[in-house]
């Protein structure tokens, strides 16, 4: 018999069918804003009512994009093998991405990164056996800002085999990163067919699409790249501060993006995702560790399950400026609340500080957490009946559980072995290590794992090829050549 | 009611509650029972804010409160700047221009900085969000600013900070030039030649009570 798979439900059906009403009523009554010139004739083609970039949409243009968007997105790594497989409640978690400091380990202070610092979260990310895909993950200071975009998925490439999930920061940059993942890929047919990377596509609160985010959203859905939907309203100040009504603006931000995106190519695959937050009154900061946000995370997750779509949340990451209790208690709590909701792709691990500081350390704590929310979720296995009384006699009547074949067939799935950043020695055993806190064996850890070199290298026409690709982009754009990839 | 004190005791109360409408509406009251402007300001608008900021810096009022309170002090000075003499406006502290820079639309952090400053008695003009630099030294020039803020919330919109120094030097303001915002640093602060750099909300009110010379 299969265990039960535990979830956590923060609506009834009903509840949620309530919120995704309540959506379609903004969406026909307020509509939503869109900047770009393509994504308003798409919806003018469509026959919206649309009054000077605004546009009002019925309930059944919603409907019929919701019909055709895919329920589940299988994305494959480097090698071509399945990697993330979106849809139901399958969990995967990757670390969180575009931040714009890292902690130094050094100096547990965060600084702007540079390129080595992205090869090095590539190094890790790839080490970490609870972490299904890698993220653009920081925001490189080192290289020219209008290169940022395309620099950041180029060294993903070429250091890291898991898919990436990634972004634009300008127009120009899906085409230049799109022939990057077809060279990885061997051409735009087999990308389309074996997505390797998820683009990011964010909506500005309240129900605005920027230029920018449309163009994302259409270029993605006609090349076949799977889109993420990161729609993040605040409690309280980008959005009504009741919960619900939060969910409600997150699910019409959400529906107005399936509306643009599955115009543009029906069928296309596409996350139902964010980065919403209960707003902090004291301070005006977005808490990503809040527990409301948390709440907001999982009660929109359920709808977009309701609509038969893959999601996605910001969710496994802390407010923490450094790799500390609350660092860990923050992070913990949201892995396991992800894990039981059964959100698809859980953005995160590693972040601290509002999403804008990466920690290698606190990757490698966090992959810990992971591990431990996943096995959660695996549940408690049922044997066969009668399993139970026939073990345990014959265990009383001949010795040892220690060595029977019964424990040495099962205990590896059954129990999770820990990493050596987790301490399970007894108090004189850690005495012996140093009396070392976590933070210090994650640091352990981090070292261990760069010292070994790249883990993932990449095969040298495709180190070449993206080589090549960002030099050409530099001399469009008239910048000098970017610092070596690698 | 309709003494001129109970008049301004209940400006004083309106601006404190954040009744937006009761207090446009008491300070045409006032001007209407022959309170000169500026004691108005002074004994109803003033203290209210003070009040205000005083509540939040004991941790008894949140945003929500602290934002009304200055949404309702904006209203009745709306309403009482006119009756005073063309520069006969108070300066307070001294006067603020804030907003958020062009190309990025991230104002709650600007206009939190914009709120506390008004309650801690600068007078404030907010520009709103997504603003170019031109429209910065132009208000900054016609009111006279001592202190020009620019907040940018995106790594990409940075940039436009230091566009906007270059813009005031090259106008020749006497505006101090000071920079926030999530990406924003001092060592940025530093490089792009700006005058002051805070990091949050009250380190922006010290920020601007040290640039005016009202603290060591």
């Amino acid at each position: 018999m299969d265990a039960v798979r535990p979830m956590l439900r923060l609506f009834t059906d009903e509840q949620v069918d309530g919120i995704v009403d309540d959506a379609l009523a903004v969406l026909e009554a307020t509509g939503f804003y869109v900047e770009n010139e393509e994504a308003l004739a798409l919806l003018a083609g469509a026959g919206l009512r649309l009054d000077r970039g605004r546009a009002w949409a019925p309930p059944a243009a919603i409907r019929r994009a919701l019909s055709t968007a895919p329920a589940r997105i299988a994305v494959y790594d480097r090698d071509g093998a399945l990697a993330l497989d979106l849809g139901a409640d399958r969990v995967h978690f990757d670390p969180g991405s575009a931040a714009i400091f890292c902690l130094d380990p050094r100096t547990r202070r965060r600084r702007p990164p540079v390129t080595p610092d992205l090869v090095q979260l590539a190094w890790v990310t790839q080490a970490c056996d609870h972490i299904a895909a890698q993220s653009t993950g920081l925001v490189p200071s080192d290289v020219p800002e209008a290169l940022a975009d395309r620099w950041r998925l180029a060294v993903a490439l070429l250091n890291c085999r898991k898919p990436v999930i990634t972004g634009t920061f300008r127009k120009d940059a899906f085409a230049v990163m799109k022939s990057m993942l077809a060279a990885a890929r061997g051409g735009e047919a087999a990308l389309r067919e074996k997505p390797l990377a998820i683009f990011d596509c964010c909506p500005t609160p309240p129900l605005k699409w920027s230029d920018l985010t449309c163009q994302a959203l259409i270029d993605g859905a006609r090349a076949g790249i799977p889109a993420e939907l990161v729609s993040m309203p605040m409690s309280g100040a980008s959005s009504p501060v009741t919960l619900r009504e939060v969910v409600v603006q997150h699910a019409a931000e959400c529906l107005s993006g399936i509306l643009i995106h599955q115009l543009a190519c029906p069928g296309a695959p596409i996350v139902w995702g964010g980065s919403p937050a209960g707003f902090d009154m004291r301070h005006g900061t977005t808490p990503m560790g809040a527990v409301e946000t948390m709440m907001i995370d999982v009660g929109y997750a359920q709808v977009g399950k309701r609509l038969r779509l893959p999601t996605h949340a910001y969710m496994a990451l802390s407010d923490a400026k450094t790799v500390d209790y609350q660092g860990g208690l923050e992070t913990g709590i949201g892995a396991a609340l992800a894990a039981l909701a059964g959100i698809n792709v859980v953005s995160g691990p590693g972040m601290l500080d509002y999403e804008s500081c990466q920690s290698l350390e606190k990757l490698v704590l966090d992959n810990e957490i992971c591990g431990m929310a996943l096995r959660l979720v695996r549940g408690i296995g049922h044997g066969s009946a009668a399993q139970a009384p026939d073990l345990i006699r014959q265990v009383v009547e001949l010795g040892s559980f220690l060595a029977h074949p019964h424990t040495r067939a099962n205990f590896r799935a059954e129990l999770l072995s820990p990493g050596k950043a987790i301490d399970r020695a007894t108090y004189g055993g850690w005495e012996k290590a140093g009396c070392r806190d976590a933070a210090d064996r994650a640091a352990d850890e981090v070292q261990r794992i760069l010292a070994k070199g790249n883990p993932a290298p990449p095969p040298p026409e495709l180190a070449r090829e993206l080589r090549r690709i960002m030099d050409a982009d530099a001399r469009r754009l008239g910048l000098d050549a970017p610092p070596p990839l690698a | 009611m309709g003494q001129p004190e109970d008049i301004l005791l209940e400006l004083n109360k309106a601006v404190l509650a954040g009744d937006e409408a009761g207090a446009r509406e008491l300070a045409g009251r006032a001007l209407g029972a022959g309170i000169a402007p500026l004691a108005a300001i002074d004994g109803g608008l003033v203290p209210g804010i003070g009040e205000a900021g005083r509540l939040w810096d004991e941790g008894e009022y949140f945003l929500p409160e602290l934002v009304a309170a200055a949404q309702a002090m904006k209203a009745a000075m709306a309403v009482l700047q006119p009756a005073l003499a063309v520069d006969g406006g108070r300066r307070g502290l001294g006067r603020v221009v804030i907003g958020t820079v062009e190309g990025d639309i991230h104002d709650i952090g600007k206009t939190l900085v914009g709120t506390l400053l008004a309650a801690n008695g600068f007078e404030v003009f907010d520009e709103g969000a997504d603003v170019p630099p031109s429209r910065f030294v132009a208000r900054a020039r016609h009111v006279d600013a001592d202190l020009l803020c620019a907040s940018a919330l995106l790594t990409t919109t940075m940039s436009r900070q230091r566009d906007l120094v270059a813009a005031a030097r090259e106008a020749g303001l006497r505006a101090k030039v000071c920079v926030g915002g999530a990406p924003v640093t001092q060592a940025w602060a530093d490089a792009i030649g700006a005058d002051g750099f805070a990091d949050n909300a009250v380190a922006a009110v010290a920020l601007a009570r040290r640039l005016v010379g009202r603290d060591a």
